[in-house]
């Protein structure tokens, strides 16, 4: 076909930060599926209990401790989280490579209580039905912070390479830092379905 | 934000036309050779790709179908033993379901969207590269364990307590299940890639009125692929899980449901149908414009039946599950919805049959499979909603009554656009038109064939046939039909032949194909015929629902972006305002390593739980070199 020139788009910037970046559009794609699973194991677990006579079967409700000091963990790393997004949109490399440097320590530190919340639930996944669903729902979560302090790490160390002074760069630290919000809001509904309806 | 100062760059208004193709052909390319074609991430290439080995598989689910009739057209046949049977017929639905249907679907959006919608490449390339990998695995996986005498026997949506631990022994079961798992991560990636190229990729102007009716309806497709096949990969996962490492969720005696298995299938199940119908009717409302010469009447009807079907389609799980004894409420609650899902296809219908009556046909060969389409889906629907009423459904449920319906709706429904789309966008792909006679000869041995072949088995149902036997007695009043039934079915065969044989006569020796044969008015037909690996020299800018009708004089396109680097349009949302010149991906082979890795942990874990530890290792190695910046141009800004 024959073409005419209508529009210049020279002037246009070489990278969309925000709403304006593809990959900010497929972090928030990949939370939908993400949040649609959550959902759905939670619409397990209480289709479960509804059917079952007492719950938990056969065993008493998991201990309080490791899973509210996660919880607490969790929501006071949204600070520091939310300040490296800042960070990074306004482009200060030298306030993103702290921010990454210490996200990536305060992700590990929820993995570590983890470790005490797993026995805490006082079942195990092949007791019964009850056990089943709540390993599947706590270790379904602990791959997703397990994911994204893995590409917490590799950003960090990127940040401090020559390919940490470019837009695009801190646009993945913003869609990381969106990322770890969404593994922080997903915890909360499920931290109220094992620990506390468990206790109703 | 400030252009990189740097590296000189090169603009398209800097040169020559003739130059301004060498360099884009040159940033773009794939290049030739073994390695070239495993890194490629050209939205073209793979989406052929896709589109061919989707085919395969259509082809081998067709022998499986045909070797089924051939067991069933006399009582008492000794060609398949009950065990062989069960295992043809689950692998016949599982791979025309999760192999055929779905993938091809995305396979012709992953080609076509892109040039619709006027950009250079789908979002995220890569992931798409990887994505088609996946999805050959999942493939591979089942075939050859079929052809290990491992295929999976327990019907195409595997009911617990029958996949389960207890007796479904062996690894047949996890193979189905782990084949899901392979087909939806390549579904949820092409899902995500559409939804962003689709949001975020469209040429300038081109608002969401301006939207191909194609392209509404694989956005809406992707969104359900996003929120019904993670309902899939819990149950699938699940599933391996009980029968793994012993968990519970399907064993009554510890807590468990096995109804539960149902729910979840099931609303995955039922938005899966919409999934490969909703595609077909968006080409059709695609096709009907240049075959009318006339505009689709009732743009915004068409789209908000999309998406009405699209909401409606959650709402309708239960009725899969009509005799499995749910609460009264239950049932009438979903019969009304699965009725009221018909008001949208009924709009559908009117909107094309009034295109068809305004305008002045042209009866070429994809517009005959529209008009058998707009036929036998109606013939579906019919039954669907009889189905849909549940004492009726409880006297045909597994009979051969909805193995009738459910051919009919994805067959006449998905099957007869997906051809008619063939026959149509073949010339695009090909650049060679394919042949009108053949195409005439193949639609009508299909229409019959296909017609003589599904009809009677309403019969059969109503007589009482159950689906799913390998056998039955000659004292049954059965054999007269059954046997009409496979002999419709060798013309049916005819016709798919036929059909192959024209797409590959025509891919070799076909006419030469003009840029846009049928006068049709999107914009992959303002493109050539096959299109360059950079789709268009320079972005459209659209200023209707029809540009290449609108803008005979020429079409307006823009300026300003670099050949030395993969560069698109990002704009926004609503409206298509220009946000950014965006960097496309080059090439990798990191995501066939991501792929390979991925296919080594998801096999193995039908073993050991341990795989998933170990196996993710190389996977997030492979993921790490598929992410680190390479210091190309593509990686500045
Ligand atoms: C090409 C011609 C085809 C023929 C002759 C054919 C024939 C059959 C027959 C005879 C059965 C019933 C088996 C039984 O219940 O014992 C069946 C089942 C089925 N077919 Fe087809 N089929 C064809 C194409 C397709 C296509 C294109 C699709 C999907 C897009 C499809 C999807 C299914 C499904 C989902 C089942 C149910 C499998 C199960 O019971 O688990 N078929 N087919």
């Amino acid at each position: 076909m024959r073409e005419k020139i209508v529009l210049d788009l020279g002037k246009l910037p070489l990278h969309g930060m925000g709403t304006a970046s593809v990959t900010w559009w497929g972090t928030l794609a990949f939370m939908l599926i993400e949040g649609t699973g959550f959902a759905l194991v939670i619409a397990v677990y209480l289709y479960l209990m509804s059917l079952a006579t007492a719950w938990p079967i056969n065993t008493p409700p998991p201990d309080l401790l490791p899973g509210t000091l996660v919880t607490l963990i969790l929501l006071t790393s949204l600070i520091p989280n939310i300040l490296l997004s800042r960070w990074a949109e306004q482009q200060d490399l030298r306030k993103v490579r702290i921010g990454m440097v210490m996200m990536s320590m305060i992700g590990t530190l929820p993995l570590i209580v983890r470790i005490f919340e797993f026995p805490a639930l006082k079942v195990s996944w092949d007791s019964n039905a009850y056990g089943s669903v709540v390993w599947t729902l706590l270790g379904l979560h602990t791959t997703h912070i397990i994911t994204d302090l893995v590409d917490t790490l590799v950003l960090a160390a990127l940040v401090f390479t020559r390919h940490g002074r470019s837009p695009r760069r801190f646009g993945d630290v913003q869609d990381n830092a969106m990322y770890w919000n969404f593994v922080v809001a997903t915890w909360l509904p499920i931290y109220g379905c094992i620990y506390w309806l468990a206790r109703l | 934000m400030k252009p990189s100062a740097a590296a000189p760059e090169q603009r398209d208004i800097d040169v020559e036309r003739a130059q301004l193709t060498d360099a884009l052909a040159e940033t773009w390319k794939t290049p030739s050779g073994l390695w070239g074609a495993l890194a490629t991430v050209d939205h073209k290439i793979i989406g052929r790709r896709y589109i061919f080995t989707a085919f395969v598989f259509l082809a081998l689910g067709g022998v499986l179908a045909a070797l089924m009739r051939i067991q069933l057209a006399q009582p008492e046949a000794r060609l398949l033993g009950p065990d062989r049977y069960n295992q043809i017929f689950t692998m016949h639905g599982a791979n025309m379901m999760f192999l055929f249907a779905v993938p091809v679907m995305e396979a012709v959006a992953v080609y076509l969207a892109p040039l619709m919608v006027g950009t250079r490449n789908i979002a995220f390339p890569r992931l798409n590269a990887f994505s088609y990998w996946i999805y050959l695995a999942g493939g591979a996986l089942l075939w050859i364990a079929f052809a290990l005498d491992m295929g999976p026997d327990v019907g195409w949506f595997a009911y617990v307590p029958l996949s389960g631990p207890q007796y479904g022994t062996g690894k047949r079961a996890d193979i189905w299940a782990q084949m899901i798992t392979f087909t939806e991560i390549s579904a949820l990636a092409v899902a995500v890639e559409l939804v962003v190229t689709i949001f975020k990729q469209r040429a300038p102007g081109m608002t969401l009125d301006r939207i191909p009716v194609f392209v509404w309806a694989m956005l809406v497709t992707s969104f359900l692929v996003i929120m019904a096949m993670p309902a899939i990969v819990l149950a699938s996962t699940s599933l391996i899980l009980d029968r793994l490492v012993g968990t519970h969720f399907y064993n009554p005696a510890e807590g468990g449901d096995v109804l539960l298995w149902q729910h979840l299938f099931w609303f995955f199940g039922h938005p899966e149908v919409y999934i490969i119908f909703l595609p077909a009717v968006g080409m059709v409302s695609t096709m009907i414009e240049p075959f009318a010469r006339r505009p689709a009447f009732g743009y915004l009807g068409l789209v908000m039946a999309l998406i009405a079907t699209g909401i409606l389609a959650f709402g309708l799980w239960v009725h899969h599950m009509f005799v499995a004894g749910l609460p009264r409420l239950g049932d009438s609650f979903f019969t009304a919805s699965s009725m009221a899902i018909a008001i949208p296809a009924g709009i559908q219908i009117f909107c094309w049959l009034a295109t068809l009556w305004d305008g002045r046909p042209v009866f070429k060969s994809p517009l005959l499979f529209i008009i058998g389409f707009i036929i036998t889906f109606v013939i579906g629907g019919l039954t669907g909603v009889m189905v849909a009423s549940v004492p009726f459904d409880t006297q045909v449920h597994d009979t051969y009554f909805v193995v009738a319906h459910f051919h009919y709706v994805l067959i006449g429904g998905a099957v007869f656009p997906l051809l008619g789309a063939v026959h149509y966008w073949f010339p695009k792909l090909t650049g060679r038109m394919m042949s009108e006679a053949l195409g005439q000869w193949s639609f009508w041995l299909i229409f019959v064939g296909f017609n003589a072949t599904f009809f009677p088995m309403h019969i059969l149902g109503l007589e009482g046939m159950p689906r799913r036997i390998y056998t039955y007695q000659p004292d049954l009043p059965w054999h007269g039909l059954n046997l009409f039934v496979s002999v419709s079915a060798v013309i049916l065969t005819a016709g798919f032949l036929l059909f192959f044989i024209n797409v590959m006569r025509s891919a070799r020796f076909g006419e030469i194909a003009l840029d846009n044969p049928w006068d049709a008015p999107t914009l992959e037909w303002a493109t050539t015929s096959p299109p360059p690996s950079y789709n268009f020299a320079m972005i459209p800018v659209v200023g209707s629902l029809h540009p290449v009708w609108d803008d005979r004089d020429g079409l307006p396109v823009a300026d300003g972006l670099r050949t030395d680097r993969r560069e698109l349009i990002v704009t926004t949302l609503a409206t298509a305002e220009p946000q950014a010149r965006e960097a496309s991906p080059q090439n990798s082979i990191w995501p066939l390593w991501a792929a390979i890795a991925t296919t080594i942990m998801l096999i193995w874990s039908i073993f050991s739980p341990w795989a998933v530890v170990w196996g993710s290792i190389p996977a997030a190695v492979a993921l790490i070199g598929w992410f680190w910046p390479k210091g190309t141009p593509e990686d500045e800004s």
